[in-house]
C-alpha cells in the first residue's frame, strides 16, 4: 500500500493514477483515492494506491502504508503536509522515495526512520525530468521510474501501457482541471507520441539511476 | 455514438457479457447513464458530484442523451427534473450534500407526483463548517422523503444500481423516484476495476403511456392534485386526499420489494449469516467491515456482515430475521446521527445486542483496524460482564 505527499498542482493525482492503471496492466487489482481540499496549487494533497494480487475492499486514506513517495521537499521541509510527521505511519522495512538532490531529513526524522528500519531514496525526480523530457512537469512520471527501480510492485511494461492509455488518445476522462494542464503540455510537446516517448524516456531514465543508487537494495545502518 | 440496439433489463443484468475497465466512480455514473437510454440531463456542478455529470455532458456531445442542460441552482435543476419526468421522459441528474439540502423540498415533489426520477446522491458532508468530504448524513434525511433509496459501496455498486433504478423506478405499479447514493471520494473518486455491459447495448425507451399519473403536455392537464390542488379548499376531503396519497406513496415503495428481489437479487448481501458477531453496514462502511471481518475471521473470531444495500423500502423481514442469531451486532456509518442503527434497532427485538457506532464523520477515514479495535472492545467488555 502506497500513499503519494505533494503540493497540489504537481502531477501525484496523476502518477498516482498511472501506478494504478500500470498495477492492473500487470494482472493485479488495484485502488486508487485522492484526497485534497479545495482544488488549488501548492496546497497539500494525497493520493492512495492499494495493489493486490486478489481483490481490494478497503477505502479511504492508507494509514499504514508499505512505501511514502514525496514528490516535492517542502511536504518534508516546510511540513506541507496531512499527518505530522511526514511520515507518520509508514511500516517498518518499508520505502521513503523522495523528490530531492541531497539528504534534508532533520536529525531527529532520520532517527526515526532509522529506527524502522526504513529504506530512503532521494531522487533527483525533476532534474532528471528536465535533462530528459525538456520540462520539470515530468516530475511525477520520473518518480515512478525510480519506484519501478527500487520495488517490483510494478513494470516498466505496465506503466508504458498505462501511460498510452492515459495520454494516447485512449478512453481516460481526465477532470475539468487536469484536462487543462494535459493541453498545456500537449502544445509543448506537439505531438502526443512525442509525449508518450519523453514521459517513458524519464521514468526508464530515473529506473536506472534507482538502479545504480547505492540505496536502492541496501538499508540504512 | 455507437450504433446501438435496445436489450431487456433481464439481458443486461443477468446475461450480457461484461468488460473490465479502470474507472472512478463518476466515470462509471456516465457509463451507467450511456446504457439507461437517457432522455434527459439536467446539471449543477458541487464537489464530489461535479465530475459525473461534467461526463454526462460529453456523452450527451456524443449523441447518448437526447437533452442536457445546467440549471441556475439544485433547487433550479430538481425542479425542472420534474418538469422533465411529468413531461413523460426518463430524466437523470446528481447533487451533493448541500446541493441536496439546496433542493430538498422537490424530492417529496418527486414522491408525491409519482416521477420515477433517478437521481445521484454523492454524499458529503453539510455545512457549517465548510466541508466537501465525505459523511452521508443526507441519506438519513433523504429516507423519509417516500423515495427509494440505494446504497451503493463501490463504483460497480454505483453502475449496476442506477440501471436497476430506472428498471424498478418505472414499474407502473411503482413509479417512485430513486435516490442512488454513494459515499463521496470513497466512491467517487476511488479508482478501480468495473466491470461494465457492452456500450452498444441499451434498455428500453421509457413508455410514459403506462405511468399511473397522467403525462403533462399541452393538450393534456396535469394530473389531479396539480391542476386543482386540494390547498385551495380547507375541508376533509382535502386533508383526506392528501393522507391517503401519503400513504399510495408508501404502498408504491412496498410494491417495489418484488422487483429489488427480481432485479437485484436481494435488499441484503449476507456474509457468514450464522456468526457469532455482525457487522450491519451500508456503502463504504461496509467495504471497511468486510475488511475488519475477514482480518477477525483469521484471529479465530467468529463474525460476519450484513451489506445493506437499500435503505428504502426498509429491508424489514430480511434484517429482523437475521438478527435473531448473532450475540453481538455493530452497525458502523460514515455519519454522526447512526441513521442506520436507528433504522435497525426500530425494528429489531431484544435490541440491547446492538451496538450502534462506530461512527466516522466530517470525512475521515474508516480504518478497518479500528473497526478490529472497538469489536474486540465490545468482545471483552461482554466477558467481563
Amino acid at each position: 500500500m502506497y500513499v503519494c505527499r505533494d503540493w497540489g498542482g504537481q502531477g501525484m493525482v496523476t502518477a498516482a493514477n498511472l501506478l494504478g492503471m500500470a498495477a492492473v496492466n500487470d494482472g493485479n487489482y488495484s485502488i486508487v483515492i485522492p484526497f485534497f481540499g479545495a482544488e488549488k496549487r501548492l496546497a497539500p494533497t494525497e493520493s492512495y494506491v492499494r495493489i493486490s494480487s486478489q481483490k481490494v475492499y478497503e477505502k479511504g486514506e492508507v494509514g499504514y502504508p508499505d512505501v511514502i513517495m514525496v514528490f516535492h521537499p517542502e511536504v518534508i521541509t516546510k511540513g506541507k503536509c496531512y499527518t505530522m510527521p511526514f511520515y507518520y505511519g509508514l511500516r517498518p522495512n518499508g520505502w521513503l522515495i523522495i523528490n530531492a538532490e541531497s539528504p534534508l531529513l532533520s536529525e531527529e526524522d532520520a532517527r526515526s526512520i532509522a529506527d524502522l528500519n526504513v529504506r530512503v531514496l532521494y531522487v533527483p525526480a525533476s532534474r532528471i525530468a528536465l535533462d530528459v523530457a525538456g520540462t520539470e512537469l515530468a516530475t511525477n512520471m520520473s518518480l515512478l521510474g525510480g519506484l519501478a527501480g527500487a520495488t517490483d510492485i510494478v513494470t516498466l511494461e505496465g506503466l508504458e501501457k498505462a501511460i498510452s492509455q492515459r495520454f494516447g488518445g485512449g478512453k481516460f476522462i481526465a477532470s475539468a482541471t487536469t484536462a487543462a494542464l494535459d493541453d498545456v503540455l500537449k502544445k509543448k510537446y506537439a505531438k502526443t507520441q512525442e509525449l508518450l516517448e519523453k514521459n517513458m524516456a524519464a521514468i526508464r531514465k530515473t529506473c536506472e539511476f534507482v538502479k545504480n543508487s547505492p540505496s536502492a537494495d541496501s538499508t540504512p545502518s | 455514438m455507437l450504433e446501438r440496439k435496445v436489450v431487456s433489463p433481464e439481458y443486461m443484468f443477468f446475461e450480457a457479457p461484461r468488460e473490465k475497465k479502470y474507472l472512478i466512480g463518476n466515470e462509471a455514473v456516465a457509463e451507467a447513464v450511456k446504457r439507461a437510454n437517457v432522455d434527459m440531463v439536467i446539471s449543477y456542478p458541487i464537489t464530489p458530484q461535479s465530475e459525473a455529470t461534467h461526463i454526462v455532458g460529453d456523452i450527451y456531445a456524443q449523441g447518448y442523451v437526447k437533452d442536457y442542460y445546467r440549471g441556475e441552482d439544485e433547487f433550479n435543476v430538481m425542479s425542472a427534473m420534474a418538469g422533465a419526468a411529468m413531461g413523460g421522459v426518463r430524466a437523470f441528474t446528481a447533487t451533493s450534500g448541500p446541493g441536496t439540502l439546496r433542493a430538498f423540498e422537490m424530492f417529496p415533489c418527486w414522491a408525491g407526483e409519482r416521477l420515477p426520477i433517478v437521481c445521484a446522491f454523492m454524499t458529503r458532508g453539510v455545512n457549517s463548517p465548510l466541508t466537501i468530504q465525505p459523511d452521508n448524513i443526507e441519506i438519513g434525511w433523504l429516507a423519509d422523503t417516500g423515495m427509494l433509496i440505494f446504497h451503493a459501496e463501490d463504483p460497480q455498486d454505483f453502475f449496476d444500481m442506477i440501471l436497476q433504478a430506472y428498471v424498478i423506478a418505472e414499474q407502473p405499479d411503482v413509479h417512485l423516484p430513486v435516490g442512488v447514493c454513494a459515499d463521496g471520494f470513497f466512491v467517487t473518486h476511488t479508482r478501480e476495476i468495473v466491470e461494465l455491459t457492452p456500450e452498444d447495448e441499451m434498455l428500453p425507451p421509457y413508455d410514459p403511456s403506462v405511468s399511473p399519473v397522467v403525462t403533462m403536455d399541452m393538450e393534456t392537464v396535469p394530473v389531479r392534485h396539480m391542476k386543482d390542488p386540494f390547498v385551495m379548499k380547507s375541508n376533509y376531503i382535502s386533508y383526506n386526499t392528501h393522507a391517503s396519497w401519503q400513504q399510495e406513496v408508501r404502498a408504491a415503495a412496498e410494491r417495489a420489494r418484488k422487483y429489488i428481489t427480481r432485479y437485484m437479487g436481494s435488499p441484503v448481501e449476507v456474509v457468514h449469516p450464522g456468526a457469532e458477531i455482525l457487522f450491519m453496514a451500508s456503502g463504504t462502511a461496509a467495504a471497511q467491515a468486510r475488511v475488519a471481518m475477514e482480518r477477525m475471521r483469521a484471529e479465530g473470531i467468529d463474525i460476519g456482515l450484513v451489506k445493506i444495500k437499500v435503505i428504502r423500502p426498509f429491508p424489514e423481514k430480511e434484517i429482523t430475521e437475521l438478527a435473531e442469531v448473532p450475540r453481538i451486532i455493530i452497525i458502523p456509518e460514515h455519519n454522526i446521527t447512526g441513521w442506520l442503527a436507528r433504522d435497525i434497532k426500530s425494528r429489531v427485538n431484544n435490541n440491547a445486542k446492538i451496538y450502534g457506532g462506530p461512527r466516522v464523520f466530517g470525512g475521515m477515514t474508516m480504518p478497518p483496524e479500528m473497526l478490529v479495535e472497538e469489536t474486540k472492545k465490545l468482545l471483552l467488555n461482554l466477558v467481563t460482564a
